[in-house]
């Protein structure tokens, strides 16, 4: 345990893997929300509130 | 159905949302928090921290139930003048036993991390009653109510058991000595033999300048007249110490 | 029988009540246990008054055909603990300039500061959000509240939580932690309370009508399972006995000091934020009538700023004990916060685009663009006081209680008031409020009671932090801490009466929605003089 669960492996997780995967992440997001077709259907879904009351 | 309609099936799909916005929000929590709980062997041990004596303990209590936290900070930061108004910069070893942390966000008042010994327990007592008695200029509120309540001293033995719970080194002499080291703490007349070997540098005597009574106000000054003694900051390595 | 299960079950918690007060370790936990006892008795009485027994009919169908009566009483409460909460922060801006108004042992400051920002932040704000939640939720998903009576639970329990919070603090309970001060048993309850809030609001998502999730519920969704995850961390604790109010947290100094503060800034950026922001994406465009600028950049603006968020805690303790790397980590992404508050701020002013002249005639709508100018600004402020030169100023000081009050007089209450004058005659039927004018009133005074407030924290706080550093020519400290302390109190006098203002604002609403509810319309005439006849669209 002690030998991989210390201070020095879980700061070199941390600023290696941890921000890679939210790097990542993130990035998905984005290039999702810009994919071909992104506009249509974002323009569909921001119509919801307005639909009815 | 590419890749690029992935984020669409999140959109529509609420426990996919759900997991997804914990992981985002938690693998950020772990990432930073989780190397801070294994920090414990890389603080530098300082010569001189123990757990809180009964007394103080009882009297930090009175601390936290007062909300002194609001107005008073106990954190002093390595800048030129914290250092000269307040003493030594804070150093982490110095909160090590703190079931909860008393560091504050504001100093409408001064920061006391290091007030013990700067002042008289007359003063404290004083300061206590009546705040512009001897400070003109203060806001800080009376609590006057402290000198004529009595501390209880029946429950003391099950704090330190809490405190051994979460991580604190109280020892079962200590934990079965707990009350009577209470009271020899703050009784000028006892055997103090004890308090002072499993407590060093424990402040004794009668604090409330009431030896009649044991009062709350005995506990807060003697809690205040112990923050920031222990380190013997003549024998600390500046080189050497963490921060 | 109507009410069964809830008579039944807080009889049991009565009794329960009793037991614990009966076995109390100590005397704060005794007389908790009696207002809670009392307060539940109350209740049982109430109920028992207002039950029958017959058998329980189908539920009667509401107009909307949603289940709103929740959000009836969440709004009342929202105004009731608004003024509540405003009241004691008048009060205790006023004791640190007359400190003689502190009534030791119950109403001195140390115990009515953690009163004053519990009842703003979770029963203004938490109410505020639970009702504009389950409000948006059913008309997003065009779905009705999942779980029956279960969102009543979740009223009432919120309610029973901010009364027992609010007792204890006053008694001395407390676990001194900044925005967790309630003990671990009224902690306990909390958590039971927000689980069934999740199991309410993620129900009704689950079966709701229409096929995309409204962004404003994502927003209120992450709040909901953030602040569940920070409560439960940041509250472990071991209690010293299961009949006392004490107990002592699970983590020692530093850890302690940063799990803290990761649920402190968290609390800001999950409950004051997220939460809010979820309001503002439905009801800025309902208010408007148009759909907000750029649903694309909303969903960038919600991913971006939970991931963001959650590291920037430690910007609360630069230059202390905790590690230089965590400060700097803390830092750094409190500054990349920036960009998508602002983002988020743009697309929510953006949404008004064609349709400004609303403005002039609409001081609803007037609420709202000034919540989001002070999201904005406080936005601004935030990731600026991150950076370690400013914070060695700007901490400790009074700077810092201004940039508070700037995002949640601003933003935070702003938007909420707006959420509640739009919501109330839609709840309870009428044609529109009973007078826009008030709210023109409401608008100014409380415009003018942040600016003050603001104005005046910034400049004594800058003072004190500079007080505090300054050398004379042979190097010596130049003032004395109390001298510091005297030079605050002008600025701690006009403070309370920016308070005041703002507080009184919040009291021209109370009337205003009093007279909507009961049905009264004001007569008067239009802001803006006459509508001026339609003009074809250019």
């Amino acid at each position: 345990m002690e030998r991989f669960f210390n201070y020095d492996t879980m700061r070199a997780f941390a600023d290696s893997w941890g921000l890679l995967f939210l790097m990542i992440f993130f990035i998905g997001v984005v290039l999702f929300v810009f994919r071909p077709g992104g506009r249509k259907a974002a323009e569909r879904a921001a119509q919801i509130p307005l639909k009815d009351d | 159905m590419g890749l690029m309609d992935k984020h669409e099936i999140i959109e529509k799909n609420a426990t996919l949302l759900l997991v997804g916005s914990f992981l985002v929000v938690t693998v950020g929590g772990i990432v930073e928090i989780a190397p801070l709980f294994y920090l414990e062997n890389t603080i530098e041990k300082v010569e001189g921290m123990r757990p809180y004596s009964p007394l103080e303990l009882a009297g930090r209590n009175i601390y936290v139930r007062e909300g002194c936290y609001t107005c008073h900070s106990q954190m002093i930061r390595p800048f030129r003048d914290e250092v000269e108004r307040y003493g030594h910069y804070s150093l982490a070893a110095e909160s090590m036993y703190d079931h909860p942390f008393q560091w504050g966000s504001k100093r409408t008042g001064p920061d006391l991390a290091r007030v013990g010994d700067r002042y008289s327990n007359e003063w404290h007592v004083q300061h206590l009653i009546e705040p512009r008695s001897v400070v003109p200029e203060s806001v800080m509120p009376s609590y006057a109510f402290l000198k004529e309540t009595p501390l209880p001293v029946d429950e003391i033995a099950y704090h330190l058991e809490a405190n051994r719970g979460v991580g604190v080194p109280y020892s079962d002499e200590m934990i079965a000595e707990a009350k009577a080291d209470l009271l020899a703490q703050a009784d000028p007349n006892a055997d103090t033999s004890g308090v002072e070997a499993r407590y060093p540098k424990a402040k004794l005597g009668d604090f409330d300048g009431n030896p009649a009574a044991l009062t709350e106000m005995d506990a807060l000054v003697a809690y205040l007249q112990m923050l920031g003694t222990l380190v013997d900051f003549s024998t600390y390595d500046e080189a050497a110490g963490y921060r | 029988m109507r009410h069964g299960t809830a008579i039944a079950g807080i009889g049991i918690m009565t009794f329960l009540a009793l037991v614990a007060a009966a076995f109390a370790r100590d005397a704060q936990f005794a007389a908790h246990m009696w207002v809670l006892f009392f307060v539940l008795l109350g209740s049982a009485v109430v109920l028992l008054r207002n039950t029958s027994f017959s058998p329980a009919g189908p539920a009667v169908d509401e107009r909307s055909g949603y289940m709103d009566g929740p959000i009836r009483y969440g709004a009342i409460a929202t105004l009731f603990w608004g003024i509540a909460g405003f009241l004691v922060g008048v009060v205790v801006a006023l004791q640190l300039a007359f400190p003689d108004l502190n009534i030791e042992p119950w109403l001195s400051f140390g115990r009515l500061r953690p009163l004053h920002t519990s009842a703003v932040v979770f029963a203004f704000g938490g109410n505020a959000l639970i009702a504009s939640s389950f409000y948006v939720v059913q008309r997003t998903c065009r779905a009705r509240l999942f779980g029956g009576d279960l969102a009543w639970f979740v009223f009432w329990g919120y309610q029973l939580f901010i009364v027992m919070a609010a007792t204890g603090y006053l008694l001395g309970i407390t676990q001194s932690r900044e925005y967790a001060e309630p003990e671990w048993y009224v902690d306990l309850w909390l958590t039971i309370v927000w689980v069934a809030y999740l199991v309410v609001f993620l129900g009704t998502i689950f079966k709701r009508k229409e096929p995309h999730i409204y962004v404003a519920n994502w927003f209120y969704l992450s709040f909901i399972v953030t602040i569940a995850m920070l409560h439960v961390v940041n509250n472990l604790a071991i209690p010293v006995s299961f009949f006392g109010s004490k107990s002592y947290s699970a983590f020692a100094g530093v850890q302690d000091a940063l799990t803290q503060w990761w649920y402190g800034h968290n609390a800001v950026g999950f409950f004051l934020t997220a939460g809010f922001l979820g309001m503002m994406y439905y009801f800025v465009p309902k208010q408007v009538n148009r759909p907000v600028y750029s649903y694309r950049l909303s969903i960038i603006h919600f991913w971006a700023l939970i991931f963001l968020y959650i590291w920037a805690g430690p910007h609360h303790l630069h230059y202390t004990a905790l590690p230089d790397w965590a400060q700097t980590l803390g830092m750094v992404f409190s500054i990349m916060l920036w960009m998508p508050s602002w983002g988020g701020m743009i697309n929510g002013l953006m949404t008004l685009s064609g349709a400004w002249d609303k403005l002039r005639t609409d001081p609803v709508l007037r609420l709202m663009v000034l919540a989001i100018a002070f999201y904005g600004m406080s936005t601004f402020e935030g990731p600026m006081m991150s950076i370690k030169a400013v914070n060695s100023l700007s901490h400790y000081t009074d700077w810092t209680i201004g940039h508070v009050h700037s995002g949640a007089l601003g933003w935070v209450g702003m938007i909420s008031f707006a959420a509640v004058y739009y919501m109330v005659p839609k709840l309870w039927y009428r044609e529109r409020l009973y007078s826009l004018r008030l709210v023109t009133w409401h608008f100014w005074l409380a415009t003018l009671g942040i600016v003050v407030y603001a104005a005046v924290m910034w400049v004594s706080g800058i003072q004190q932090g500079l007080m505090w550093r300054e050398y004379d020519d042979q190097g010596f400290l130049v003032y004395s801490f109390a001298e510091s302390v005297a030079a605050m109190f002008p600025y701690y006098v006009v403070r309370a009466m920016g308070g005041a203002l703002y507080l009184a604002g919040a009291l021209v609403m109370v009337w205003n929605i009093t007279m909507t509810i009961l049905g009264h319309q004001r007569e008067e005439a239009p802001i803006g003089g006459a509508a001026p006849a339609l003009q074809p669209a250019e």
